[in-house]
């Protein structure tokens, strides 16, 4: 690498160090245990602290809400490698996100691609500001991996569209201001050409939701029906019918961000929770088989962060990931699950408490939550598929 | 330190794979079999193969070597994984010429190492002794004689043993066998009296042989009295990386091997690669082998840099590799089907090449084992 932009790097590096030394509060800075801990944003936001508002507050006018967004929509303006560098300081100082939002991960990078000036300019800086908190629409009762066969219409009436229908798996709709989602505006086209991606005011007339209980006991999932509502024209994201190659950009970002989820660097290594939970025995781990198990799930956990990094460099050098973020999506969620088994395992009968009185049966709850990961966001059985046929080239 | 190879290695990469496709592909390998050829590779060729520096690859220049760094080496050991090339690189290159590296006084690299570059010289580490890698158990006894050491007992899986020059011995000086202490490296010339050998062909068509030692004469040590343990341990790191470096090659060509027959073969009137059995399972595999790209080349730079953790990281690459390469053959055989169980076909080569590198150096449990006790747990 170029000399000079290592040493304007290394600047950055000791500048924002000191910058987040200086202004992220001490109380935050401890893991996250749960997304409840993050501030989340919306028309009516609230904030777990004072010092979770400061922070927020504070970054917000760094622009490092959205680190690498342009600085016209209240982004930072910083290079990928800026970006970096600034994630591996807040890792090292425990400073948590400011802002946790779909409209960050995924919303914002679609309408940065496809979106017109109007919309940019006003979603995406509320979405820095986290003025407003949106959600996602795409999964339908009868639409789930074959999401393209979805049938939410919105019908062409003039001045707005109509929009009848029912979504599934809407992340915390009931909290949200606004959903972007997927509906179909030609019923006659073959399923991937008649699908446009519209923005749709969660406070419309029309709109309800109701909680799903999952099997962790918690509701973060929501069903979300549309009852004849009005969507204005200017709510239409890209071309009419032309949704579907959003819709696949966003997929294809939402993998990757799932396949790149969990800080782990804060994380105590397995094999150390292993040995509290147990004990060794002759220098080894009491359990021989679940020592095996660590092992082998450690080695896969490092190859599996050291790919992330192979892939970042050699998408730095040119090389495309195109279809790649299928397999982070896959490898990163199995790993996810085979970890909780893991855990379950050298917890024993502590690993199985429920109630209240046992931290609220916390590791329990997280392991069934797990199970959700290798199904939601394109099912494992769906990347395999994506692989073998896009980065394989096997037929059919 | 990014992990993308740079524009030297990529063209050495790049010209090895052309010249072994040429000069050494699979069939040369099949050719030396059939033959019965008791040296177990092709003399000539491996001459040539020195005269392009690929016997001095990292070696420092003062001992005439190229000092080109680790994962440049890798990539050549890579292409020759893919041709399944017999040679004595890993004997002689891999393991011989670090154990002298890191232990040798400089007469000894002087002497030993220009003309190991000049694919003159064969040497060769004996070291294990029973059916499983385990260098702390060496009981090959080594008493003090004079000037010199008198050597007794037997070395099994000597990797181009019968046609070794000289051998690197690994011997008991003191304490007994299941420590690490008391253990040292000898010089040893192949013609020396008190050496029977019996070549043993194994079932990679490569060569390695069984050495009894009676009452041999030695007087050169390689390193220090009783202290052999921590160099030898390095060796076996470097040994097991640039090996899981030569078996990534073989993993990636019966791999891309295996997913064209998949589209090629027809069975039902259709490719039997758009059955969705085999698809996840082909998927499944390019996962696992991604993981080991990554893995091979962080270790290989892991040499470049002398990382502190290079044995938590050498035995997890032997152990991450030598699973793989266990998966990839079999499913190759399998999804080639009963064209896959013949000997004209040349995937059931990768599975007979695999099944010989995974024990090389110590298996998966080994290195599963391993990791975890450096670890502490």
């Amino acid at each position: 690498m170029d000399t000079s932009i290592q040493t304007d790097l290394e600047t950055f590096r000791t500048e924002t160090r000191a910058w987040l030394e200086e202004n992220c509060p001490a109380s935050l800075r401890k893991p996250i245990k749960s997304a409840e801990d993050y501030f989340w944003g919306g028309r009516n936001p609230h904030y777990n602290s004072d010092d979770q508002k400061l922070w927020f507050e504070r970054m917000r006018d760094r622009g490092w809400t959205a680190p690498t967004w342009p600085t016209q929509y209240g982004g930072g303006g910083l290079s990928t490698q800026e970006n970096k560098v600034l994630l591996e300081e807040m890792a090292k100082l425990q400073c948590p996100t400011p802002l946790f939002s779909f409209g960050l991960s995924m919303l914002g990078p679609a309408l940065l691609k496809f979106g017109n000036e109007e919309q940019k300019a006003q979603y995406l800086t509320e979405i820095t500001q986290g003025k407003v908190w949106w959600c996602q629409g795409y999964s339908e009762p009868g639409a789930g991996s074959d999401l393209a066969g979805l049938q939410t219409r919105a019908e062409d009436q003039g001045d707005h569209f109509l929009v009848n229908g029912q979504k599934v798996w809407t992340s915390y709709a009931d909290k949200s201001d606004m959903i972007f989602c997927l509906v179909r505006t030609n019923p006659d086209a073959k399923k991937h050409t008649g699908i446009s991606f519209v923005l749709i005011d969660m406070k419309s007339e029309g709109v309800s939701t109701r909680p799903i209980k999952l099997i962790s006991g918690k509701s973060v999932f929501c069903e979300t029906f549309f009852d004849n509502v009005k969507v204005p024209k200017e709510n239409l994201v890209g071309e009419l019918n032309a949704g579907w190659s959003i819709a696949k950009y966003l997929l294809t970002h939402e993998r990757s961000m799932i396949g790149g989820i969990g800080d782990v660097r804060n994380e105590k290594p397995l094999f150390q929770r292993a040995v509290e939970a147990l004990g060794l025995e002759n220098g080894k781990l009491s359990d021989p088989v679940l020592r095996t198990d660590i092992a082998r799930w450690m080695i896969d956990q490092e190859g599996l962060m050291w790919t992330i990094e192979r892939t970042t460099d050699e998408s730095k050098a040119g090389q495309p990931i195109g279809a790649k973020s299928s397999f982070f999506k896959y490898y990163y969620t199995e790993q996810n699950k085979l970890k909780y088994e893991l855990l379950m395992a050298l917890e024993g009968v502590d690993a199985l408490a429920w109630g209240e009185e046992y931290n609220d049966g916390k590791l329990a709850r997280d392991f069934c939550r797990t199970k959700g990961n290798s199904i939601e966001g394109g099912t494992s059985e769906i990347q395999l598929n994506i692989i073998s046929k896009r980065i394989l080239g096997l037929p059919g | 330190m990014t992990l993308v190879i740079n524009e030297e290695q990529q063209m050495l990469k790049t010209s090895a794979a052309e010249f072994l496709k040429e000069k050494a592909p699979v069939a040369a390998l099949r050719k030396l079999r059939d033959e019965n050829d008791p040296q177990g590779y092709d003399k000539n060729l491996w001459k040539e193969m020195a005269e392009m520096g690929w016997a001095s690859l990292v070696v420092p220049e003062q001992y005439g070597g190229l000092d080109f760094g680790y994962v440049g080496f890798g990539q050549l050991l890579e292409e020759m994984g893919r041709t399944l090339t017999a040679s004595p690189m890993v004997s002689t290159v891999l393991v011989s010429t670090h154990a002298i590296l890191l232990a040798g006084s400089d007469a000894q690299k002087e002497a030993l190492l220009p003309a190991i570059g000049s694919g003159d010289l064969v040497m060769t580490l004996a070291l294990e002794e029973g059916k499983q890698h385990k260098p702390t158990k060496t009981a090959l006894s080594a008493v003090k004689s004079g000037e010199g050491y008198t050597l007794n007992g037997k070395k099994v899986f000597v990797l181009d043993g019968q046609v070794a020059d000289k051998f690197i011995v690994v011997a008991r000086t003191s304490d007994s066998p299941g420590d690490e202490n008391g253990l040292t490296m000898f010089l040893v010339d192949a013609k020396a009296e008190g050496i029977s050998m019996s070549q043993t062909p194994m079932m990679d068509s490569r060569n390695a042989a069984t050495i009894t030692f009676e009452n041999v004469q030695t007087t050169e040590i390689l390193g220090v009295l009783d202290q052999a343990f921590p160099v030898l341990n390095k060796v076996l790191d470097i040994a097991c990386i640039g090996l899981s470096a030569e078996m990534l090659g073989s993993i990636q060509e019966a791999f891309e091997r295996t997913v064209n027959y998949l589209r090629e073969r027809k069975q039902f009137e259709v490719p039997i690669g758009s059955f969705q059995g085999l698809q996840h399972r082909a998927a499944l595999m390019y996962g696992e082998i991604e993981i080991c790209k990554s893995i091979v080349i962080k270790s290989l730079q892991a040499i470049d840099r002398d990382r502190k953790d290079l044995s938590r990281i050498a035995s997890m690459c032997k152990a991450k590799i030598g699973e793989t390469i266990k998966l990839v053959t079999n499913e190759g055989v399998q999804m080639f089907g009963g064209i896959g169980m013949t000997d004209d076909e040349e995937i059931g080569f990768f599975l007979k090449r695999a099944r010989v590198a995974q024990q090389t150096f110590g298996d998966y449990n080994y290195h599963l084992d391993r990791y975890s006790r450096i670890l502490g747990f």
